[in-house]
């Protein structure tokens, strides 16, 4: 006979939930941890020089300026080239291709794209766009190399986005004599919207955050003036912090962890926008 | 419009192919000079030396105990933590814990790398009385909170899909929810459970610059947690900066992108088999 504080299978119950609660506050801790942490070791380092000067003194002293600037032109690129290309994919996914052999084959890719280890997308981009595309360590190159890495993203999002417009509302759209594509423009686009937004989002996070992708794509060690075209080299957030943290002796804390800050508030309110979008746009739809 | 709509969709096949190619038209350039088998199974990577030596193994082994080094501490508590958030949390809870795990997943690698070598790597030198904090066991605590999101999300998602009924007829014979959990719940949800594994696989098999940071970067064959190693992708993203594009040794980084390559594409392939079987 079974005795004491677990006699019951309800007993053993509230054991286990608290076993599971506890294994999901050690996955949590981190996160919170993180955050606390960067905030008060990096926020005393977050002046407005801070943000809007060169590095000066070997790094170790003045701004990031550039590399707040190398990291928003790299995700405008990546977005001018992913977000179309993410989102007509998704459109013939949904829309247009019937289940078949092939659209296993593209689902295959897709979620080969996702898995592939960022380095190589690295090895990538420095054998396809920096060496046979002759773009150079570019910001071009770069861009486009975490254009392919944000793909999946993208199109996951959208897809997901557009199969949640319900089919009555491309009935209609038929039953007025829209061809394929004005149906797909008047009665899917616009109501999926939102969660093609989220998605554009999310890859932009995603894309900021990288470093092993332009390690050899773009990154500049240290170039203290802004870009001046696509097929400059770059500094960006993520490297310099690699950099800060690896490659350079006696760098005052309050700068690395104020470039650990910026990288990791950046990426943060980035997915909080996403959360937000996608939880308002769940009150608010009307189907 | 249509036309760029087809040409889209075909084009995440065009990308895979072209990644393949191109890593396999570098990388075989090294077997010229090192047969295919001497790169997997030799046990000295000394790229710079003369002659240089470029076998895998010990990167390839370096990979290895990382990753299972993880996964004995993530699968565990993301499992905990899924049937947590999919079965006992409710309502505005559950929705916050999501988003949290959400957070974890989107924090970016370079960041949890400069925490690990800052506050993780000196905690560990401490507790075990080390030389140096940079050991696999601190790559592995590392790379497990980054498999986390990932296998909880999808285990979450296969524990959410199992019918309803399966539940209603558990609690109706009089199981608690916790013995529908693990005895129904559970095995139901197996083949999901297996392909957020796999997922969270290819992820930690793949993360590059927190492991850098934290593993110390030594390519011998390790013989315990504690010591340093080096991974395949810390290889490449720590020596492709210092080789001569067309040298032996920048084809030899392909070669290992090719090996990397190929370990995502079955690790996915198998992922995706599994959530299909759960579809069915």
């Amino acid at each position: 006979m079974r005795q004491g504080l677990l006699a019951s299978p309800q007993a053993r119950e509230r054991l286990a939930f608290w076993l599971l609660r506890i294994a999901l506050a050690i996955v949590l801790f981190p996160v919170l941890f993180i955050l606390a942490y960067m905030v008060m070791r990096g926020a005393p380092g977050l002046t407005w020089e801070f943000l809007t000067a060169v590095p000066r003194s070997g790094m170790r002293a003045g701004g990031i300026f550039p590399a707040i600037i190398g990291t928003v032109y790299l995700v405008i690129g990546m977005l001018l080239v992913a977000l179309p290309l993410g989102v007509f994919a998704a459109i013939y996914l949904s829309e247009y291709a019937h289940p078949s052999r092939w659209t296993r084959v593209i689902r295959l890719a897709i979620v080969n794209l996702a898995g592939v280890p960022s380095v190589v997308y690295g090895l990538f981009g420095l054998g396809f766009f920096v060496m046979f595309l002759r773009l150079g360590t570019s910001i071009a190159a770069g861009a486009l190399t975490l254009a392919i890495m944000s793909l999946p993203i993208i199109i996951t999002a959208t897809e997901e986005a557009l199969r949640s417009v319900p089919a009555s509302f491309r009935q209609v759209a038929y039953s007025l004599g829209a061809t394929r594509w004005q149906m797909v423009r008047t009665a899917v686009l616009p109501y999926a919207l939102p969660g093609i937004l989220t998605g554009a989002i999310l890859g932009v996070s995603r894309a900021a955050g990288e470093t092993a992708p332009i390690l050899f794509t773009v990154a500049a060690f240290y170039l203290p003036r802004l870009p001046q075209s696509i097929f400059d080299p770059a500094m960006t957030l993520p490297y310099h912090l690699y950099v800060l943290a690896t490659q350079i002796p006696n760098v005052p804390a309050r700068v690395t962890y104020g470039t650990a800050l910026v990288l990791v508030g950046l990426v943060i309110l980035l997915n909080l926008a996403a959360i937000i979008i996608r939880a308002h746009f769940r009150r608010t739809r009307q189907w | 419009m249509e036309i760029l709509v087809r040409i889209s969709g075909f084009a995440s096949i065009l990308f895979v192919a072209l990644i393949f190619l191109f890593l396999i038209k570098e990388g075989i350039r090294l077997f010229g000079t090192v047969t295919p088998w001497a790169f997997l199974s030799g046990r000295s990577w000394y790229p710079i030396s003369t002659p240089p030596q470029f076998g895998a193994l010990p990167l390839i082994i370096g990979s290895l105990y990382v990753t299972l080094g993880a996964l004995v501490i993530a699968v565990p508590l993301s499992l905990a933590s899924a049937f947590y958030i999919a079965e006992v949390a409710r309502g505005a809870r559950k929705e916050l814990l999501k988003s949290t795990i959400e957070l974890l997943a989107a924090i970016p690698s370079v960041v949890i790398g400069f925490i690990g070598m800052t506050v993780l790597a000196p905690w560990v030198r401490q507790l075990f009385h080390l030389p140096t904090g940079l050991t696999a066991l601190t790559g592995a605590m590392t790379l497990a909170f980054m498999a986390a999101p990932t296998i909880i999300s999808i285990t979450e998602d296969a524990i959410t899909a199992v019918p309803r009924a399966y539940r209603e007829g558990a609690l109706a014979l009089g199981a608690t929810r916790w013995q529908t959990m693990y005895r129904i719940l559970l095995p139901a949800a197996a083949p999901g459970i297996v392909a957020a594994v796999m997922l969270g696989i290819g992820r930690v098999i793949g993360e590059t610059m927190a492991v850098m940071m934290v593993t110390g970067n030594a390519s011998v064959i390790p013989t315990s947690l504690l010591q340093p190693v080096r991974t395949l992708t810390a290889t490449i993203a720590a020596e492709m900066g210092e080789t001569v594009r067309g040298s032996d040794h920048y084809y030899a980084l392909f070669a290992i992108g090719i090996v990397l390559f190929v370990i995502t594409f079955i690790v996915n392939w198998c992922a995706d088999f599994f959530l299909h079987r759960e579809r069915r």
